[in-house]
């Protein structure tokens, strides 16, 4: 491998330096550095972050190859700057034994677009009622850390205790699903304004918040670190606010889509929107927005969920729940919290890169843009804008809410471990 | 006039009056000797039923019939839907046998929406119910019986139902008549109040454009109608009322509570009623209750609905109303 100048970039947004990459890593960061035998890639003023880590992506591969694979997902990851994600273990079979998890993970080395660390189950086929072999997912060669049943709740309160301490065993922690399965019986959209007028089924805030209010609790009693995935709710805000004034050691994520759309939008009935947690209300968006500049809620996380055409080209009841949101995530985070002011490009980097590495122990991740350190890099043409046009996507599936929508910003570049993933907007 | 009829929240004042005229025109139709019109000769119309519901289809099919269209009846039970056919091909295969209009019954939210609105198929949609969002005839036809008990069959034509007072009651959660019911009432310059116990209420109700109340008794005296809503048994079993007996006391409608309304005032019900239960059987047989005439009134108001959509501009009953008016 050899040498790579990225000259003028605005690192983490601030004055323009140029940044070597010899191999692997971050050879000298500076400014007029000397091009002498590297390939140069004029960044021209473009913002360069530290490769982006999604803590929670749904890669479907085993069981679903028709809506994504480890491959395709990796490629769509590479395209939105993504070098590591998380993937959920609701697969086919369930990512609940070491063999599963360690095919995952070896299929994301060996395509090289991204590093997949896989997820574990909490418990055996997401069933909620035995604990899957935890101890053995870490020790395989996935080297597995975080543990969700993702997609249901882990609601029965012991086994989710017992999952809590378990796991600080190994330095684990469990990424909850927090929804109340009995408050959500038939629940298609946010319950509210819009829920009543649409005659859909309501998924109350409430059944986020209880499951919480429960869980911090229960983290805080046997002292263990407790993740919230898609946090959804203005409540639920309030909830880990107070748990983190307590000293409890709880991080929680919210997803680019909670962050930008409303139940609102659930009037055209069009199942692009459905998704789980439900899109909620403009109160609740802003006061997501809020959390995240305010380090309440710590990362995003795009809980990207990828389905075939034929399962969103349909009435609402009978559609999946999920939008695809690796390629989209960056610049939703631009247009709702960088163009707002409410977040820095170095507060980007910290809710979509340092944290979510940190949390989920993804080494060589969500490192600093200094000498020495990995090259895993992302570069964003910040002043572009246009519109979403889902057939370029790199993912399967173009279950995206955003077609059409116009949104700033565009990766330009990916390198992981100072191998170019992206070169100007396209895959290698 | 609208190309779809999904939601009866669509319809403006003069939409919702001018149906009910329409429909006047066509109930003199049904005192005919010969109950039908040319009207939609050569015209196709499919009933495409996702749900059973007999008398719904039976009289959109009576209404399509006597207006002279082609109907087609589709119910999903024993066709390629139970083999997995999604509504988008059954209602392209339906469309490609050369169809003008669907009218679909269908238990999922929002299905007639995303027929009218995928660009799936071009035909006209008719909302005959979905869910528990919308069934916008049933609130015409309630709204044609209102009109005609409270302000009169001639002397209506031309009017809405400015400051009639109205009360729903039952399973408001559930219910599509419900919500349909709100918005048109609310359009056509009613005063509207639900009542049903707190649990039966929908979270999100105090923006609709309606009273909520938890107490029939003090209604009652103020309602100039009182449309009672079937509530399932089944409802009981998710703890939305301790027993049959309990809601059946605090909510039903039986003939002392029905002696507190004024005179003049009726009891409706869109059916089937469940006799015992929100509906006693003294006031189900009343003359004060509409429940036959709804019935009756249901054929004539998707007559004009038909026409009106599909139609065009020539008039739906030609001679009729000179005759009639030399008649009087």
């Amino acid at each position: 491998m050899s040498k790579i100048l990225i000259r003028g970039a605005k690192v983490l947004g601030h004055d323009p330096q140029d940044v070597l990459i010899d191999g692997e890593t971050i050879a000298e960061v500076g400014t007029g550095l000397s091009a002498d035998g590297a390939e140069v890639v004029e960044a021209d003023g473009k913002v360069l972050l530290p490769g982006l880590v999604d803590l929670h992506t749904h890669l479907r591969e085993p069981g679903r190859e028709d809506s994504e694979t480890v491959l395709t997902g990796t490629r769509a990851a590479a395209s939105g700057g993504f070098t590591a994600v998380f993937a959920m273990a609701n697969t086919f079979p369930v990512a609940d034994t070491a063999g599963v998890v360690e095919q995952v993970y070896r299929l994301g080395r060996d395509h090289g677009y991204c590093d997949v660390q896989p997820i574990g189950a909490v418990t055996v086929g997401l069933e909620g009622r035995n604990l899957a072999e935890l101890g053995a997912m870490h020790e395989s060669a996935a080297g597995v850390t975080v543990f969700s049943d993702d997609g249901k709740c882990v609601h029965d309160a012991v086994i989710m205790r017992r999952a809590l301490e378990y796991v600080k065993a190994f330095g684990g922690v469990v990424a909850q699903h927090a929804q109340e399965p009995r408050l959500t019986e038939g629940a298609e959209m946010n319950e509210g304004v819009v829920s009543a007028e649409l005659g859909l089924g309501g998924w109350p805030a409430v059944a986020e918040e209880s499951i919480i209010a429960r869980d911090v609790l229960l983290a805080e009693h046997v002292g263990s670190r407790v993740h919230i995935c898609h946090l959804s709710t203005a409540g639920s805000v309030e909830i880990v606010r107070w748990a983190k004034s307590r000293g409890i050691a709880v991080t929680a994520e919210v997803t680019p889509h909670h962050l930008l759309l409303t139940d609102e939008l659930v009037r055209t009935y069009n199942p692009v929107y459905k998704v789980n947690p439900p899109l909620r209300t403009e109160r609740d968006v802003l006061a997501l927005r809020e959390a995240l500049a305010d380090g309440t809620i710590d990362i995003v996380a795009t809980d990207h969920a990828p389905h075939p055409h034929e399962d969103k080209d349909c009435e609402w009841a009978a559609a999946a729940m999920g939008m695809v949101g690796l390629e989209t995530a960056l610049a939703v985070v631009q247009e709702t919290m960088v163009d707002t002011g409410l977040l820095t490009w170095a507060g980007v980097a910290d809710r979509m890169s340092v944290k979510p590495a940190e949390i989920g122990r993804a080494e060589g991740h969500g490192r600093p843009v200094s000498a020495g350190e990995p090259a895993n890099l992302t570069l964003v043409d910040t002043a572009y804008r246009g519109s979403v046009d889902p057939a370029g996507f790199a993912s399967r599936s173009r279950n995206t809410p955003y077609e059409g929508r116009e949104l700033p910003g565009r990766v330009t570049h990916t390198w992981l471990r100072g191998k170019a993933t992206l070169v100007d907007g396209k895959l290698t | 006039m609208l190309r779809h009829l999904i939601s009866a929240a669509d319809l403006t004042r003069d939409d919702a009056v001018l149906i009910l005229d329409t429909a006047e025109e066509m109930a003199r139709v049904a005192d005919r000797p010969i109950k039908k019109l040319p009207t939609l000769r050569g015209r196709t119309v499919v009933n495409l039923f996702f749900e059973d519901s007999t008398r719904t289809r039976i009289s959109f099919e009576a209404a399509e019939k006597r207006l002279s269209a082609d109907v087609i009846n589709f119910t999903a039970k024993g066709s390629s839907v139970s083999k997995g056919e999604s509504l988008k091909d059954t209602a392209q295969t339906l469309e490609a046998m050369g169809v003008d209009a669907v009218v679909i019954r269908h238990g999922a939210s929002g299905a007639p929406y995303r027929l009218a609105n995928s660009g799936w198929i071009d035909a006209a949609v008719i909302n005959a119910g979905d869910g528990t969002h919308q069934h916008p005839t049933q609130a015409l036809l309630d709204a044609f019986t209102m009109r005609r008990r409270l302000v009169g069959r001639d002397a209506g034509l031309g009017q809405d139902l400015g400051g009639r007072r109205i009360t729903v009651v039952g399973d408001i959660l559930h219910s599509r008549v419900a919500r349909s019911n709100v918005d048109l009432l609310h359009t056509l310059g009613a005063q509207v109040t639900l009542v049903a116990p707190p649990t039966l209420v929908p979270v999100g109700v105090g923006s609709w454009p309606c009273e909520v109340s938890y107490d029939l008794d003090a209604v009652l005296p103020k309602s100039d109608a009182v449309m009672m809503l079937r509530v399932q048994r089944e409802r009981m079993n998710a703890a939305f009322f301790p027993t049959e007996r309990e809601y059946s006391r605090r909510y039903g409608l039986d003939g002392d509570r029905m002696a507190r309304m004024p005179e003049h005032a009726v009891v409706m019900h869109p059916g089937p009623m469940v006799r015992g239960m929100e509906i006693t059987a003294e006031v189900a047989d009343s003359d004060r209750c509409t429940v036959v005439e709804q019935v009756a009134n249901g054929v004539s108001i998707r007559m004009a609905v038909l026409y009106l959509l599909l139609g065009g501009n020539e008039p739906a009953v030609t001679h009729t109303r000179t005759e009639e008016k030399s008649d009087r």
